[in-house]
């Protein structure tokens, strides 16, 4: 198993912590895993990503220029990351920020409401978890109790309590799914 | 009693260790922690004079194996030549960083840098300011004489108004070159600093008074309150192109103007309780 | 059984200085290594330790000048503009041989440059970078765990030459996260008591730490000293790494992240058949020239590849000697190559010298 994956957005919006996530996941798993943020003042309210690596083998290269999952969450990465999707891939998009998404007709494309989401269970910092909940339907990389492992260690002790809506969040990501209009075709 | 008959007497004591008739007291002599070899320095400059005060001090008080000097660059540079303690050699400007370095990780021990005015007020002003304002416990011994001596007389950012040296061969104007910095005023407000005084050795009076306050500042690094430093007014009888008689009336009617001697910052009366109690 | 952690290149750096007995750390804030400083402000006074943040890098190093001249295990962390800054303590301490660990996660420049990785400080490290002769062993780590792992050799190695030890890392293996163990370690013994100041008992004859030696006749006696030195870190310290060198008729030489996308770059190169193998120095002072030398005879091509305008491809070209065309490729300002790019470059090398 090799799993390629970018996750872009605006700072602020999860990203680095959807990534770091399914890094400690993989571990939990005994996965070999890279993450690689892009970092700097571009974090504070700019344009982040994370390029994150899962693999049963040794990974070589942290920085990639294609991917097999793309997970974009602004219109800025939507633009940028599209293109970098490996034929057959997965771009996933938050589909309330980005209006528009690519016409690839090679790749899988889904689209999310998951801002809209979260606002329903009353807290917009989970919408990362709901497109991860989303992503792990589709591509089962890891598994979830994995990530609920894995929240464990990425969310500092005092937001503990946070952890049951965080769950609840991934398992709302994936009824989203389940209730998409046509069904995903991801060539595998 | 001639020079000859002088000698004969060494001579008969040296071969054989009776005293014969015991012609002198022994009213003076060299610390032992002051290495018995001829200094570098020019004659007549005040650094081997308070390079003896420092070892006097250091023997005095039983604290040789306590110690731990810093030397800067500069003319006294090879200051570990003659003090008999363990010394650390500076970059230019780095010694109050290098005795933080030090104290930090022995902060028992009594740690003191030798700087003079190119040294400490020049290029090394920032750390000596943060070293003071983070009040690091150490002595900081700063040779004030107004020009960089080990490069042959240049102006230095002390250097006095008007003075003339080799870069400002029509004396120091103060439009161009700024003023004469006076580092202990300057440092003496900083929570940091505990002590701050500026002497001088011009006289005997001077000597014993400069003695007492380095003698103050190595007692108070035991209370551990912050950084000491004794600035003492120096000379350069070679750039200053004077005999060090001249010298002498230079610091007295020209440098104390400029750098007037005394107590800038004394420590508060509560603390020196605790040291008589220490 | 160890535990495996999941951390920042920076992070596990900072976590290895404790463990390996690091007494002092001083340190000035730049991106991309603050988090050295700030992991061990939080960690070092709780776990006994001295962290100091200082008024400039030029201050760190000389806390660290004094520390270590004291006799304690210090280290200091910076990047690019920092290093710089640092260049003549680390040049005193090369002549005064004081062990230390200086540690530069290489941002690109010049100049303030950028927060980005890069690798043009090679020449700065390997090269000297302060002023007169003296050398600096030269880690080059490429993963996470190795920026865990040559903070122990690296406190070691400078203990048992009693010279500065440099850590040439970058932004990218600073700022990323893998797996890491920490191994049990306890620091080899080292009397320093001849040379470190203390304090002095009436026993010994006083210690003093200089690089000062005003007389001509003493000061090159005390270079061939250190001379003599260099040579053995080159007899006994040169550490790399060699993939696929077998059958290899092309090589790829990279050290640290450019070393970790050549792997992948060689991957793709295999599966067209061409036979490309990668040697990674670990070392860059001293540097692998011997193994160079002997692989040179059965190669078509060697290609360095750095994230700069080409530096370490001169040693590369010293070590071959002629033996065997030397290229480059690289990618500049905080810009990666991909293995992608690396790849079809090395293909059309192989056919631009198979043409002529």
């Amino acid at each position: 198993m090799l799993e390629e994956l970018i996750v872009a957005g605006f700072g602020g919006q999860g990203v680095l912590s959807m990534g770091m996530t399914l890094a400690y996941a993989g571990m939990v798993e005994g996965k070999e895993i890279s993450w690689m943020p892009s970092y700097g003042p571009e974090m504070r309210g700019g344009t982040a990503n994370c390029i994150t690596i899962i693999s049963d083998n040794k990974i070589s290269s942290p920085i990639l220029s294609c991917f097999d999952t793309a997970i974009v969450l602004n219109q800025p990465s939507m633009d940028k990351f599209a293109t970098r999707v490996k034929p057959g891939g997965l771009l996933l998009y938050e589909s309330g920020t980005i209006l528009r998404p690519s016409d690839r007709k090679d790749i899988a494309i889904v689209g999310i409401p998951a801002t809209a989401e979260a606002l329903k269970m009353k807290n917009a910092r989970i919408m990362n978890m709901i497109i991860l909940g989303a992503y792990l339907h589709l591509k089962p990389v890891v598994s979830l109790d994995s990530i609920l492992e894995a929240l464990k260690k990425v969310l500092p002790e005092k937001y503990h309590h946070l952890l049951p809506i965080n769950e609840m969040a991934l398992e709302k990501g994936e009824q989203l799914i389940h209730e998409l209009e046509e069904p995903v075709m991801l060539v595998c | 009693m001639t020079i000859e008959e002088r000698s004969n007497i060494d001579i008969i004591q040296e071969k054989d260790n009776n005293i014969i008739g015991e012609p002198y007291e022994t009213v003076y002599q060299k610390p032992g922690t002051l290495i018995d070899v001829d200094m570098h320095y020019c004659p007549g400059c005040y650094h081997s004079l308070v390079h003896k005060l420092l070892m006097e001090i250091i023997e005095e008080m039983d604290i040789q194996e306590q110690t731990i000097g810093v030397a800067p660059v500069g003319c006294s540079v090879f200051a570990y030549d003659y003090m008999d303690i363990d010394m650390q050699q500076a970059a230019h400007g780095r010694a109050a960083a290098v005795a933080t370095g030090i104290k930090r990780l022995l902060p028992d021990k009594y740690v003191f840098t030798y700087q003079g005015d190119g040294d400490l007020a020049a290029i090394g002003i920032a750390e000596t300011i943060h070293a003071i304002n983070r009040g690091e416990n150490i002595l900081i011994v700063f040779i004030n004489n107004a020009v960089y001596g080990m490069t042959s007389g240049q102006m230095a950012p002390t250097t006095l108004t008007g003075m003339q040296t080799t870069t400002s061969p029509a004396g120091r104007d103060t439009n161009i070159h700024g003023h004469p910095i006076k580092i202990s005023e300057l440092v003496a407000p900083l929570p940091g600093a505990f002590y701050v005084t500026r002497q001088a050795v011009n006289n005997a009076n001077g000597v014993r008074r400069t003695k007492k306050a380095l003698q103050n500042a190595f007692n108070y690094q035991r209370l551990k309150k912050g950084t000491c430093l004794v600035e003492i007014v120096g000379n350069c009888p070679s750039n200053w192109k004077m005999t060090p008689i001249e010298c002498t009336g230079f610091v007295e009617e020209q440098m104390m103007k400029t750098f007037p001697v005394g107590d800038i910052k004394l420590p508060k009366a509560e603390d020196l309780k605790n040291l008589k109690e220490a | 059984m160890t535990e495996t952690k999941l951390m920042k290149g920076n992070e596990a750096l900072a976590e290895a200085a404790i463990l390996a007995g690091c007494d002092a750390y001083f340190g000035y804030p730049i991106t991309p290594q603050s988090e050295v400083l700030e992991y061990l402000a939080r960690e070092m006074p709780v776990r006994g330790g001295v962290v100091l943040q200082a008024e400039s890098e030029v201050a760190s190093i000389n806390m660290v000048y004094g520390a270590a001249g004291a006799g304690f295990r210090a280290m200091t962390s910076s990047s690019s503009p920092g290093i710089s800054l640092m260049q003549e303590c680390i040049s005193y301490m090369a002549g005064a041989e004081l062990p230390c660990l200086v540690v530069n996660v290489n941002r690109a420049g010049p100049g303030l440059g950028t927060i980005q990785p890069g690798q043009g400080d090679y020449f700065q490290s390997v090269k000297g970078g302060g002023h007169g002769d003296y050398k600096l062993i030269v880690l080059a780590p490429s993963s996470v765990q190795e920026m865990a792992d040559h903070v122990f050799l690296g406190f070691d190695l400078a203990d048992k030459y009693r010279n500065p030890v440099l850590l040439l890392s970058d932004g990218a293996i600073g700022q990323m996260m893998e797996k890491v163990q920490f191994h049990a370690y306890q620091p080899p013994r080292v009397d320093k008591s001849s040379w470190a100041t203390i304090g002095k008992p009436k026993t010994r004859s006083r210690n003093y730490i200089t690089s000062l030696f005003i007389q001509p006749e003493q000061m090159e006696q005390h270079n061939q000293k250190l001379e003599a030195k260099f040579r053995l870190m080159r007899e006994n310290e040169v550490r790399f790494e060699e993939m696929n060198t077998t059958d290899a008729e092309y090589l790829f030489v990279a050290y640290g992240l450019s070393a970790r996308i050549c792997q992948k770059a060689m991957d793709i190169s295999r599966a067209k058949g061409i036979k490309v193998g990668l040697l990674r120095p670990i070392t860059l002072f001293p540097y692998p020239s011997k193994r160079l030398a002997e692989l040179a005879p059965q190669l078509k091509l060697v290609l360095s590849v750095e994230l700069n305008s080409g530096q370490m491809v001169e040693d590369v070209r010293l070590a071959v000697n002629g033996k065997v065309p030397v290229e480059f490729y690289g990618r500049m300002g905080g810009m990666m190559p991909t293995p992608e790019s690396i790849a079809e470059h090395l293909e059309t090398l192989i056919k631009y010298h198979h043409d002529n």
